[in-house]
């Protein structure tokens, strides 16, 4: 395990943004309800994380009181920003004093240009439920144009998310940015497609397992694929992709979340769980495994109707993803310790 | 105010009544309950100023009515005679938050004038609310409620009325035990469905196996061994997290179709299946009339020997498919 596999993630952003539920909520298995309890961060809190085995994470979560802002710019601006591979810049939507929050985003992007200028830059508008349902999009579009148009001068690329502790799309934000920092991503990529031809699966979606995060799925890898190709041919991008989009499109947090009850409401019985199988009410099966260590899988299959006339089939079958999947396991172990 | 206010329910309906001083919860109860309402919002719901009365078919026909507390049902217009002769059950809710004297008094007025209008009524009293209370004042708060509605019946000569007790709380599954007890009294066949779950429980190696409404998660049967509230909570979410992570992947209008052809012979069901590290196995599979069967299978001879239990999920599935067809045999002429 070499020292560069362990990545520093700063969580800035003023007082009472909700950087600390944040944490709480992924990293901690608070629900929503239980980040009311949490006071305020003093100075900087740090917490060691583990993700997918090898990769460590130290998250700083830095308090947003004017008073330890003050001092993360001037006396430890090189302990804060140096080695900093994340920053999760963290704005309030209902916040008073937009100046002020911007004033000292642009701070810390001064810090980090100078101490580490290949970090990462992620903007989370937060405490999106408060805001009308309808206005959402819009507001998030115009706040994500006036901080890019900021940032510019100090060469950031930023990518924005907006979200709430409420729903799913914390998760959706996390997941992004925890995949963002995984090196070999391309690798489980490929051999989530390859699994995917051979299991002639609706879909496979691949999990953390402690936070639960989709680290890859073979429909968001569909997608960027034909992200590419659009790029490369600059054609249309077609009623195809319409067609796959029928699902859910924030099923994947969805699941993250349902997957994580059903964690805590097992530890009720002091234990936990090694599988799931679902057959759905229209043909559909689910089966949710551990992959690896540190990874579980999640096979949807949808039933060819063919085989819906032989019920014995259906036993067989249901063992034969089991296999497939344990055969998988090699596989995704190899890559995971090759990092 | 006249008397037909007070809908009138259907005679083959078995009719919970839901009575109490206004403002012990009666409202709260039914949206939570019945409505998957979040115990929170039940903040925002407003005082309820006409009887109210709500169907719900599930393993029997059930009908839930409430009566707002503020009424006084002995003024001579109200059809009370009428309205208890028909109920069940009738549910009295008590806030034990608040003083309870009150309550007592107009509780034991109550069962009176039940009582000697339909002898054979069962008498459920929630203690409502106990969530604030600490864990030992709850028992004796429960001590001092027993012990003073037994003096004040003694008082009105009503000895020989039994009255059941409960501790409620919206805000963890207590309350949906209580009401899965009050409903189960209300089945008539419930003594051969116990047994009959019995006798799944003993050939199948199960722990503990539940009859539940998908909807509402009461429980409608369980087997005669005890019920462990934290077996009950992790079955009950079993069922929320089968049906919601189905539900995603159920595109509508194709499926309608596909449903509608497929409805002649029986839409494929619902079942799921969930291994455990310490070697037990959640089971839950879809019964008839929106029941759920879920059980909790323990593993004598946990070895890590798959093949064992593959076997042995094998027998109970069969086992299962059974009870589902004596479970058809007893309900499906009847409609």
């Amino acid at each position: 395990m070499s020292q560069s596999s362990r990545k520093k993630l700063l969580l800035m952003g003023r007082s009472g943004s909700g950087k600390s539920s944040m944490r709480s909520i992924i990293f901690s298995n608070y629900s929503a309800f239980d980040t009311r309890r949490l006071g305020a961060t003093v100075d900087v809190e740090l917490s060691h994380l583990r993700f997918l085995g090898n990769m460590s994470l130290t998250l700083w979560d830095c308090g947003g009181q004017d008073v330890f802002m003050e001092n993360y710019f001037t006396n430890q601006k090189d302990h804060i920003f140096k080695m900093v591979q994340v920053l999760i810049h963290v704005f309030d939507v209902e916040s008073k004093s937009i100046n002020k929050d911007i004033e000292i985003f642009v701070k810390s992007l001064t810090n980090l240009q100078k101490y580490s200028p290949d970090a990462k830059v992620f903007v989370l508008l937060h405490k999106m439920d408060l805001v009308q349902i309808d206005k959402r999009q819009e507001l998030f579009t115009i706040m994500m144009d006036k901080l890019q148009k900021i940032s510019n001068p100090y060469h950031f690329k930023l990518i924005g998310f907006p979200t709430s502790i409420w729903d799913e799309s914390l998760y959706k934000a996390w997941s992004q940015i925890v995949c963002s920092l995984i090196p070999n991503i391309n690798l489980f990529n490929s051999n989530l497609i390859k699994f995917n031809s051979i299991l002639d699966a609706e879909e496979i979606i691949l999990f953390e397992k402690t936070t639960f995060l989709v680290i890859s799925s073979t429909a968001s890898i569909k997608q960027q694929q034909e992200q590419q190709q659009h790029k490369l041919t600059n054609g249309k991008l077609g009623s195809q992709k319409e067609e796959i989009e029928e699902l859910d499109p924030k099923r994947f947090e969805k699941i993250s979340n349902i997957i994580k009850t059903y964690k805590q409401s097992i530890s009720k019985l002091r234990t936990n769980f090694n599988n799931l199988i679902i057959r759905g009410s229209n043909g559909t099966t689910f089966y949710l495994d551990i992959l690896t260590e540190n990874m579980f899988i999640m096979v949807v299959l949808k039933k060819k109707i063919e085989v819906l006339n032989g019920s014995p089939v259906e036993q067989n079958e249901e063992s034969l993803v089991l296999d497939n999947i344990k055969a998988a396991r090699k596989w995704f172990e190899k890559i995971e310790n090759s990092k | 105010m006249e008397a037909t206010i007070v809908p009138h329910p259907k005679d083959t309906n078995a009719t919970i009544l839901l009575m109490g001083l206004r403002r012990s919860g009666k409202s709260s109860i039914c949206k939570v309950v019945f409505h998957n309402m979040q115990p929170l919002d039940t903040l925002y719901l407003e005082s309820t100023s006409k009887p109210t009365n709500e169907q719900f078919s599930s393993l029997i026909d059930l009908s839930v009515m409430e009566l707002p507390g503020q009424l006084n049902y002995f003024e001579p217009n109200y059809d009370s005679e009428r309205l208890f002769s028909s109920v069940g059950a009738l549910v009295y809710v008590i806030d034990s938050q608040d003083e309870y004297l009150n309550a007592l008094t107009n509780l034991s007025m109550i069962i009176d004038f039940a009582y000697r209008v339909n002898p054979k009524i069962n008498i459920e009293v929630l203690i409502h609310k106990v969530d604030g209370l600490s864990e030992d004042y709850r028992m004796d708060a429960q001590q001092d409620i027993m012990q003073r509605t037994g003096d004040e019946l003694l008082d009105l000569g009503l000895e020989g009325v039994s009255v059941s007790f409960y501790l409620t709380s919206i805000f963890d599954h207590s309350v949906y035990e209580a009401f899965s007890r009050i409903v189960q009294r209300l089945i008539p066949e419930l003594p051969s469905l116990e047994h009959m779950l019995d006798n799944l429980v003993q050939h199948s190696s199960i722990d503990k196996v539940f009859l539940f409404d998908v909807n509402s998660k009461i429980y409608v049967a369980t087997d005669s061994s005890p019920v462990d509230i934290q077996t009950y909570e992790v079955c009950a979410e079993f069922i929320d997290i089968t049906i919601d992570l189905d539900d995603l992947y159920i595109e509508n209008d194709q499926n309608n179709n596909k449903n509608g052809v497929k409805g002649a012979n029986g839409i494929k069901e619902l079942r799921s299946v969930s291994h455990l590290s310490n070697g037990s196995t959640l089971y839950l599979k879809q019964m008839i009339r929106g029941l759920a069967l879920v059980a909790l299978i323990r593993n004598e001879n946990f070895n890590g020997a798959s093949a064992d239990s593959e076997k042995s999920l094998t027998i109970i599935e069969y086992n299962v498919d059974l009870f589902k067809q004596a479970l058809v045999k007893m309900w499906i002429p009847k409609h």
